[in-house]
Formats: C-alpha cells, structure tokens, sequence
C-alpha cells in the first residue's frame, strides 16, 4: 500500500467512506459542488482506491478536495453506501497536517476558516460570534444586518437572549472555567496542534507569495486568502 | 408521484422522539441570526406545552461549523460533544435535544461512529477525563428541535387560533419545505420520514393547514457548504445554490418557504436580497421576495404570538404578506422597537427586492 492510503486508513472517516467504488458516477450527478466547481466527485473516489501515492499527493496539493461542501448528498444516493464527503473530511486532514494545503489557492483559505469559526470558539465558546461581523466581510447581509448590528443589544433583550450575561440563555457569556475546560480538550486532542500548523504553514508559505503576514485579519496574505479568486474553479 | 407509496415510505422511517425531559442544547448559528426562534421553542415547551426542557449554562458550541469547515480535528469535536453529554448526565438528564441540524448530524455521525468503533468511544472518553475529569452516559433519546415540534404538532394546531391559511379566499397556504441536508442525508433512518421523503415539516405544514408544494430541486442544498460561505471567495457556490433552488420553486408560486436547519433560512433570505442587487431577479410576487420562516416562527404564528417578538423584523425579506394572509393583526411601529418600547430607527431599504 501507499503510505498516504496508510496515513488515510488511520481515519474512520476514511474507512466509513469508500468501499469498492464502482465509478458509476451517482455521487457526483447529486452532487451541488459539481454543479458549480469543476469538480468530479467519481474521480476522487476512484483516485484514493488507486492507492497511489504520486496521485494521492496531487490531491492533496491540489484544489479539488477544497470544492465540496460536506452536505453529504453523495452518501443517500450512493448504491455502494460510501460518501466521497467524508473521503473529502480525511484527505482535508491530512493535507493540513503535511503542510500540503498551503499549495493551492482554495486549500490557503484554511488560515480564513481558522482565525473565523475556529477562534470564536476558543475566545467565545461559540462557532459564530456575530457582533462586531459586519456587511464589510459578509455583504450578503444586506441593510437589514447593518440595522441589527447597530441595534444589537437592544434588539436582543427583546429576544429574550441573555447576551453576555451569567446562566443560561442565548448568547451568554461562557464561564471561564467551562473555556478553560474547552480550551484543554483542544490541547489533549490534537486541536491547538492542527490550528497552530494551520498558522505555521500559512506564515512560510506568505513569505514564499511575498505577502504580508500578522496574527490580525487586516494583514495582506489574511485579505488574499480571504477574498482571492482567480476563477479557473467554476463551471463554465 | 403515487401518494399510497410515498405514505409507505414514510411509515418505514418513523423514529422515536422522546415525550419529556429535555436536555437542549443551542444552536451557533440561530443564537446570531435567528434568536426569537429558540425563545420560541422554550417558550411553547415550557408554557404551552408544560414540558421540563433544562439548559445547562456550561455547554458549548458543538465545534461543527469549525470541523465540517475542517479546522477542527474529528477527535477534538467528538470530545467537545462528549463534554455535552456529561452535562446531560450530571444534570440528570437522558433525552439530548439540539436545536442545530449541524450539531444533530455530527452527535448523529459519532453515535454511530461509536457503535462501530468502540475502540474510538473507549478514546474519547479518555480524552474527555484527561481534560476534565468527567464522564457521560449516552443519550438514550436524541431527536432534533423540529423532530420535537413535528410529535407535538396537534398540540399547537388545538391551541393556536391561526391557521395557514388564506383568510380572504380560504385556500391552504402554499408552502415549500427545505430540510437541513445533515438531518438525514447522512443517516436516513434517524430523521422523521428519512433523507428522500421527510416528513418532519411536511406534517407540521400538513397538520397547521397548509399545502405542501413539491418542486424539482426541493432535496438540493441551500448552499451553506461551510468553507464555501465562510470564505469571502467561495460564496458563488453559495448563491449559486440557492439561486437554483429559488429558479425552481417560482413557477410554483409558493407563499413561503419553511425550514428546520439554522443557516437555511437565513441563505434562503439573504441570497434573496443580493440575487436582487446582482441580477434585478426577484422571486415573490410584485417584485417582492419569497419570506423564509423557521418552524419555531411559524409554530408561534399558529400560536398568535406577537410577530415581533418572534424575531421576523429580523429577515430582510418581509414577512407581513403572510401575516396579512393569515389574518394576524399586528402593529408595524411595534417591529422597530425594543423591549421597553424604545425606537431602534428603521433598516435602510434594498434597492431592488420590494419591502412592503
């Protein structure tokens, strides 16, 4: 075997994702990412069950295993019961922890996915913590968020949330002792590690690119990652 | 499609939902974007309902957004869910209900991992005391908010004094349904109805008086995708799915669309008001949007709760059409005001998608 299958199989995921695919190409007929990337979930399937670790590495260098969007459509219809999903959450994995996805432009965005959701949770206890996040980074939003910003506590005591406050309720303040107990969990099980390889190889790799690099949201390789499109990803 | 076959369907994926004693647990996302739902929900359990339904204020996020966005190791999220359980367990509790559909399929996805592993349960829970000294059972019952909302939907039809229906021409109201593509994709037989034909909303919608309309990409993803919303450069993808869906249910003339997942509703309305910015489309009628409810909102419609206070001054596309249809009276300088009646201003208004 390959010793990127081997590094694979050590991923239930991995194990629970793929057996004997038979390439009829159900998944990727389902699939919303291949409705608009360039993308083949059939091919990624059939390229993990080659067990060839020149392909594998290209995968995980590459920008295809960034274009799905884990909804797991792929596992209802399979026939054969696999879930290129969850093929797609174990080579994820281990492209970050190699380094390796740091060579694609999809697979930099890691370093946006990190210091967003994956933040919030070790300063908040929360995956969203919306506040603050305005219409600059999510336009999408529309007039209606900039008013809820502007309003926010307001707005949110007449929702009966408890924001910031001691007890239960919506948005209230997790207890230091809860955040500390969340924050050890990340350090026994290999969370603080993937996050600090995700801030390790994204630094070298904007030196490489010539980009500037903080630990802020304002710094240059930050903004590309965040917002940089070349557009050789989608459909035409 | 033949009616007496989709019916059989659904009598295979019948699942059991638990009759009382919750343990909830909240969801990121409607925290930040959908509030007065879970308000709602509390308040129906508790009040109308006289449910026990307990939150412990130590838990946490279940870390999904951040690991299906694959920055948060499966390790680790199994830990932080383990954790939850040992809230339930400590405060007594044995039926875990989540208000998230992300949160629901990812406790879904380790009971199962668990169940045939057990090797990597024995792990976790060794991670779980090294971090923090506790243990867990696992919950005997685990059933999704909406799953809870569908047992009890008689209940809150028999109490509420609205229907969905039109009160000037007395039709059904035409709904679409759009579940979470994590309440049952993954693992059919764990939702109402299972992945194909679920049930859950079709029978509150069915029960409250409305009128399910089918339409071609009913079963495809609003467009979450995580990582493809969460990154600024992604969000085509995003659109582009909701786009498709919205292309697909407007022929139809739906009258609202329904959801149980937290970020649907909100791509389902926000894509609404940039489609319109972008392309000059809009999908409701007289250059309106199509408005977007979660089930708790529309639960507590039925009910003839106050509009407001359910949180629909918080859509950006307007909900009054419904609310007019419905025959609900309301108080439009109320939608703007705080808790102790203070004015909050109004949002600007979109340059395309008609407010009322």
């Amino acid at each position: 075997m390959g010793k990127y299958y081997d590094k694979l199989m050590e991923d239930v995921r991995f194990v629970e994702g793929i057996s004997a695919c038979i390439n009829c190409g159900t998944c990727t007929a389902i699939c919303p990412a291949a409705s608009f990337y360039n993308y083949d979930p059939r091919s990624i399937a059939d390229t993990v069950q080659t067990r060839d670790d020149a392909q594998i590495e290209a995968l995980l260098k590459g920008e295809q295993i960034w274009y799905c969007g884990e909804c797991m459509s792929c596992k209802t219809r399979c026939p054969r019961g696999n879930t290129v999903g969850l093929i797609i959450c174990a080579l994820r994995s281990l492209s970050q922890d190699l380094g390796f996805f740091v060579e694609s432009e999809k697979g930099r965005q890691q370093l946006a996915v990190k210091r967003t959701v994956g933040q919030w949770i070790l300063d908040h206890g929360y995956c969203l913590y919306m506040e603050g996040v305005g219409t600059d980074m999510h336009p999408e939003q529309g007039p209606v968020w900039d008013w809820i910003q502007k309003n926010w506590t307001p707005l949110f005591e007449r929702m009966g949330a408890n924001y910031k406050g001691d007890g239960p309720g919506i948005l209230r303040k997790i207890p230091e002792e809860t955040m500390e107990e969340l924050r050890e969990i990340f350090r026994v099980t290999g969370g603080m590690e993937r996050y600090e390889k995700i801030e390790e190889f994204s630094k070298k790799k904007a030196g490489e690119m010539g980009l500037a690099f903080d630990d802020t949201n304002q710094c240059e390789y930050f903004s590309n990652v965040y917002k940089y499109n070349n557009h050789k990803h989608e459909c035409r | 499609m033949i009616q007496e076959g989709k019916q059989q369907l659904w009598k295979d994926y019948q699942k059991e939902i638990a009759d009382d004693r919750y343990f909830y647990v909240r969801s990121c996302v409607r925290q930040n974007f959908f509030p007065g739902s879970e308000t709602t929900f509390l308040r129906i359990m508790r009040e109308e309902l006289g449910k026990d339904v307990f939150e412990h204020p130590c838990h946490t996020t279940c870390t999904g957004i951040a690991y299906h966005g694959d920055v948060v190791p499966l390790d680790t999220a199994m830990t932080v869910v383990a954790r939850q359980f040992a809230m339930m367990t400590e405060a007594g509790y044995e039926n875990l209900v989540p208000s998230c559909i992300t949160s629901f399929g990812l406790y879904t996805e380790i009971l199962e991992t668990w169940h045939h592993f057990p090797e990597v349960e024995a792990r976790v829970r060794e991670y779980l005391y090294k971090a923090t000294k506790r243990d867990f059972n696992i919950p005997k019952n685990l059933a999704h908010a909406s799953d809870v909302v569908f047992k009890f939907r008689k209940e809150i039809a028999a109490k509420g004094p609205y229907r969905l229906v039109n009160k000037e021409t007395g039709k059904p109201l035409k709904v679409v349904e759009h579940i979470g593509c994590h309440y049952a994709k993954m693992f059919p037989h764990k939702g109402v109805g299972g992945a194909e034909y679920p049930y859950v909303l079709v029978g509150m919608i069915e029960e409250w008086g409305g009128e399910v309309v089918d339409y071609p990409e009913r079963r495809h993803c609003c467009g979450f995708g995580f990582r493809q919303f969460l990154v600024q450069a992604n969000r085509g993808y995003s659109m582009s799915c909701s786009h498709k869906k919205f292309e697909s249910m407007e022929p139809y003339e739906p009258d609202m669309i329904l959801t149980n997942c937290p970020g649907c509703p909100m791509f389902l309305d926000r894509w609404q008001y940039a489609i319109g910015e972008m392309e000059g489309k809009t999908f409701g009628k007289n250059g309106q949007g199509i408005p977007v409810f979660t089930y708790e909102e529309v639960a507590g419609l039925v009910l003839g709760y106050n509009p407001w206070d359910l949180g629909l001054q918080m859509h950006q596309v307007d909900c009054e059409p419904i609310l007019d249809k419905m025959g609900i009276p309301y108080d439009p300088k109320d939608k703007y005001r705080g808790k102790h009646g203070n004015e909050m201003g109004i949002p600007v208004q979109p340059e395309i998608l008609k407010a009322l």
